[in-house]
């Protein structure tokens, strides 16, 4: 189990590192915490012949709060963004908690996750659930692709060849916002059979404002769980809703199954998870000052 | 095509000559001739070949030895005094916390950072960190014992 061989460039600037793509193209593949790649080119399912190291692009590590979002670079680690995310962001502290174990996320990279675009993984449904989009710089300049437009299909994106993704961005929700995230994996730290992230927040009234739901491994993009949302916003949350918005969500699912678990038994648990998720973020809910 | 690199392994410098596909495992192994480190699965999920980076664990079957240029590296050779057991390898003998110990030194330099961060954990705390890691000898309930009686020697060592 070793890779094939291949070139090794490490660039020590976007700029460096979008040149080596230019010139490249197909041929390249960029490495950020190599906690996927390294595993595909070890088992040979990916074989590039140059791969362009951003590790050493110092101006890509950062994680910046600005106009009520978090702004994360490239290259700065999910333990990192997780010590972060504790105070300011519990919802993604929670997931990143079940991102690998520690040893990966000291290497791995929420950047480098989000746009991996495994659909099993948390942080591209984190994405969609906290209105999230990447910056994408390519020869031409920056672009930015919401959540919604960045997945294609399983380890796909719509991020070009020639572009790097240079900065994740999440919403932060706003303090009276409550949260829910849970998933069903048969070992922590294991890809999630099922997964769920859940945000609701309530006007004066009490009915609710808003509410987000995403889930992670029910299909080959993370899914929003559109309807759930649209029943939920303008009514005064209660059990009975919690759980017909849940299933409504997770009845347009289209899960695949596989060795792990049957497609019936995704959709089922992806139900149980959205009603979970949702009922906690209602809990978690606080008054509008 | 092999490049020389400079590795800083154990407070020590050494010179190599790898490919840039070499991996940091079979650099520190067969270049370096530190063996401690054991190499399992070669995707990230056994845990065997965790290292410290610059104090952190790190899969080192999962980077490149041409990636750790400029960093710190510590393996499970540079754990242990110029004599005799550390007191955390002490504790896994003591609590017989290891049997064919494959895992072993993995394990040991994910303890010793995470007692670093939790000097008293908790049973729930060991076992998710364990988690990192697979044992298929003991059935974790003597390693999860060590940590504890680890905890207890590194973190609260008995007064004199």
């Amino acid at each position: 189990m070793k890779p094939a061989p291949f070139d090794y460039l490490a660039a020590t600037s976007a700029e460096e590192a979008i040149a080596a793509l230019v010139q490249h193209g197909d041929e390249a593949k960029l490495l950020a915490g190599g906690q996927s790649l390294v595993p595909m080119l070890n088992l040979r399912l990916a074989r590039p012949a140059v791969l362009v190291d951003i590790n050493r692009a110092a101006e890509l590590d950062y994680l910046r709060e600005t106009d009520g979002r978090v702004h994360i670079g490239a290259i700065r680690r999910q333990a990192a963004v997780e010590r972060w995310a504790r105070e300011r962001l519990p919802l993604l502290a929670t997931a990143l908690k079940h991102v690998g174990h520690l040893a990966i996320r000291n290497r791995g990279t929420v950047v480098g996750s989000v746009a991996h675009a495994d659909p099993a993984s948390e942080l591209p449904a984190l994405l969609l659930c906290l209105d999230g989009d990447v910056v994408a710089r390519g020869p031409r300049g920056d672009r930015v692709i919401p959540a919604g437009a960045l997945y294609r299909a399983p380890l796909t994106t719509s991020v070009a060849a020639d572009e790097l993704v240079t900065e994740a961005r999440f919403t932060l929700p706003r303090p009276e916002a409550g949260w829910g995230f849970a998933e069903v994996a048969r070992r922590h730290g294991d890809f999630a059979l099922v997964g769920a992230a859940a945000l609701l927040w309530l006007d004066g009234g009490g009915r609710v404002a808003g509410a987000r739901l995403a889930f992670f491994g029910v299909g080959s993009t993370p899914t929003r769980g559109t309807a759930a949302e649209t029943a939920l916003t303008g009514q005064t949350p209660s059990t009975e809703r919690i759980v017909a918005a849940a299933r409504a969500a997770a009845a347009v699912l289209q899960p695949e199954g596989d060795l792990h678990a049957s497609a019936r038994y995704r959709q089922d648990v992806a139900a149980v998870l959205a009603e979970r998720t949702l009922a906690e973020a209602w809990k978690r809910c606080r008054k509008t000052p | 095509m092999t490049r020389e690199i400079r590795l800083t392994v154990n407070g020590r410098e050494h010179t190599a000559r790898v490919e840039p596909r070499t991996s940091l495992a079979d650099c520190l192994r067969d270049a370096l001739d530190l063996t401690g480190t054991h190499v399992g699965c070669e995707h990230g999920v056994c845990g065997a070949c965790t290292v410290l980076l610059d104090g952190e664990p790190v899969r080192s079957c999962l980077m490149l030895a041409i990636q750790a240029v400029g960093h710190g590296v510590t393996t499970v050779e540079g754990l242990a005094p110029h004599e005799g057991l550390s007191p955390l390898q002490q504790a896994f003998q003591d609590k017989h916390g290891l049997q064919c110990g494959y895992c072993t030194p993995g394990i040991l330099l994910a303890t010793h950072a995470f007692l670093r961060e939790h000097p008293e954990p908790t049973h729930e705390e060991i076992r998710e960190m364990l988690a990192g890691h697979l044992c298929r000898c003991t059935g974790y309930h003597f390693i999860v014992e060590a940590v504890e009686a680890a905890a207890r020697a590194v973190v609260r060592p008995k007064p004199a």
